[in-house]
């Protein structure tokens, strides 16, 4: 047994457990800690999965963006905890329940240890096709040329489960304000953070953006750092969260997909497909495209954060 | 080799949120379930990229940008999910889904 293999096997476990911690805890809050602890986990997990760019998302989006959703509704939550804790499903259903689980996890289990010998894939051809985007990071290729139909489809959910969000603000507070997202501690020692991180912050997010060509990172994880960025100067109260029925700002969401869209539809008025970029400029045209779509990201993901209106529109 | 226990690492974690989504009787914590059942099952695909290993990548790049995509949607739902939760309290006083619970408590709002 090499240490490689003591150390995956060291982080498997670790990830079970506190998956197991995150779902069996008693109070909310600490179920919602575990569950972070439980995304960086994974994080390791993806690292030992020589998936850089998928650790990079998980670490910025599947732990910390929705690790600071969930704690925010558990703390609003917790006055109605001790009530919601009185019901709990009977032990028949709760038998029933883990057969069912179980026989799903051993099914999935099953499923990896059949996998095909050799395996299928693809990597090849996203290898043989790179010379076409001038990109050297395979998997920024496949996000933005090979399957660039997935990621501008994905900014088209982002745009809609923000409109979902908005519209479960109350009538009187429709395309008003959403209340600044509450930060933890005293607001002098956060106020101090804000000032001192984001800068920093801001500058990780654009190199992240733009390593993202050649080396792990990309749009979605330079947009998230950017996001939370904003969070953290909104907490702060150094920024205010804007009017969402502003113009500007619904410009700006839906400039990413727009952007997207005219590219595709561009490719297909000059004759190859929709999506199909221009060989001799598609470099540039991925850059103003990530770019576009970075600051979309990084909008749209703080409002999501930042919830429905809950304050009037100011005059 | 390490593939394969991540896998099965991903296939516990499935069934452990799968289980913590049916019995949990609180709304947030069977959007916290649900997570960690989304997490398990791409990792089990993560395992198929990794062993998808050719051409000089360390991985195959379409099922890593597929989970990446997955991830930000995910996120996206539970954003939707946790501000119907909010709303639900706002409107009710109350986080539970038991209907007749629910029908109670909208009652007691309206007198």
């Amino acid at each position: 047994m090499t240490i490689g293999f003591a150390l995956d096997c060291g982080i498997a476990l670790l990830v079970v457990s506190v998956a197991g911690w995150t779902i069996a805890a008693r109070a909310s809050f600490a179920a919602v800690v575990g569950f972070v602890s439980f995304g960086l986990l994974v994080t390791l997990a993806w690292v030992r999965l020589a998936a850089v760019d998928v650790a990079l998302t998980e670490a910025a989006i599947g732990s910390g963006l929705t690790g600071a959703l969930l704690l925010g509704a558990a703390a609003r939550l917790r006055s109605n905890e001790v009530a919601a804790q009185a019901e709990r499903p009977g032990a028949t259903l709760r038998i029933a329940a883990a057969l069912l689980a179980a026989t799903v996890a051993a099914a999935l289990a099953a499923a990896v240890l059949l996998l095909p010998d050799p395996a299928p894939t693809l990597a090849p051809a996203a290898a043989a096709n790179s010379g076409a985007t001038g990109l050297g990071n395979p998997v920024t290729n496949v996000l933005i040329a090979f399957r660039a139909m997935d990621t501008m489809l994905e900014k088209v959910v982002l745009v809609l489960a923000l409109v979902g969000v908005w519209s479960l603000a109350a009538d009187r507070c429709w395309g008003g304000t959403p209340s600044p997202p509450r930060g933890a501690g005293t607001a002098d020692a956060t106020a101090f953070l804000a000032q001192l991180l984001t800068p920093l912050g801001i500058v990780v997010g654009i190199y992240i953006l733009w390593e993202g060509a050649d080396h792990p990172g990309g749009a979605f994880q330079g947009g998230t750092i950017l996001a939370a960025m904003w969070l953290l100067v909104m907490m702060a109260g150094l920024a205010k969260p804007p009017t969402v029925g502003r113009r500007s700002l619904r410009l700006v969401l839906i400039a990413g997909p727009a952007v997207f869209l005219v590219v595709g539809l561009g490719g297909l008025w000059l004759g190859a497909a929709f999506l199909a970029y221009p060989v001799a400029y598609a470099k540039a045209v991925i850059l103003v495209i990530e770019f576009v779509m970075t600051l979309t990201i990084a909008v749209t993901l703080g409002l999501l954060l930042a919830g429905p209106p809950a304050q009037e529109a100011p005059p | 080799m390490s593939a394969i226990v991540f896998g099965l690492c991903g296939a516990v974690a499935a069934g452990l949120g799968l289980y913590g989504l049916i019995t949990e009787a609180q709304p947030l914590r069977k959007i916290l379930a649900f997570n960690v059942l989304g997490a398990g099952v791409f990792l089990v695909f993560g395992v198929v990229a990794r062993r998808g290993a050719a051409a000089g990548f360390a991985g195959d790049p379409v099922p890593q940008a597929l989970v990446i995509t997955g991830m930000v949607v995910a996120f996206a739902a539970t954003a939707m999910a946790v501000a119907l939760l909010l709303r639900l309290l706002n409107l009710t006083g109350a986080t539970t889904l038991d209907a007749d619970t629910t029908a109670v408590e909208s009652d007691s709002m309206g007198t």
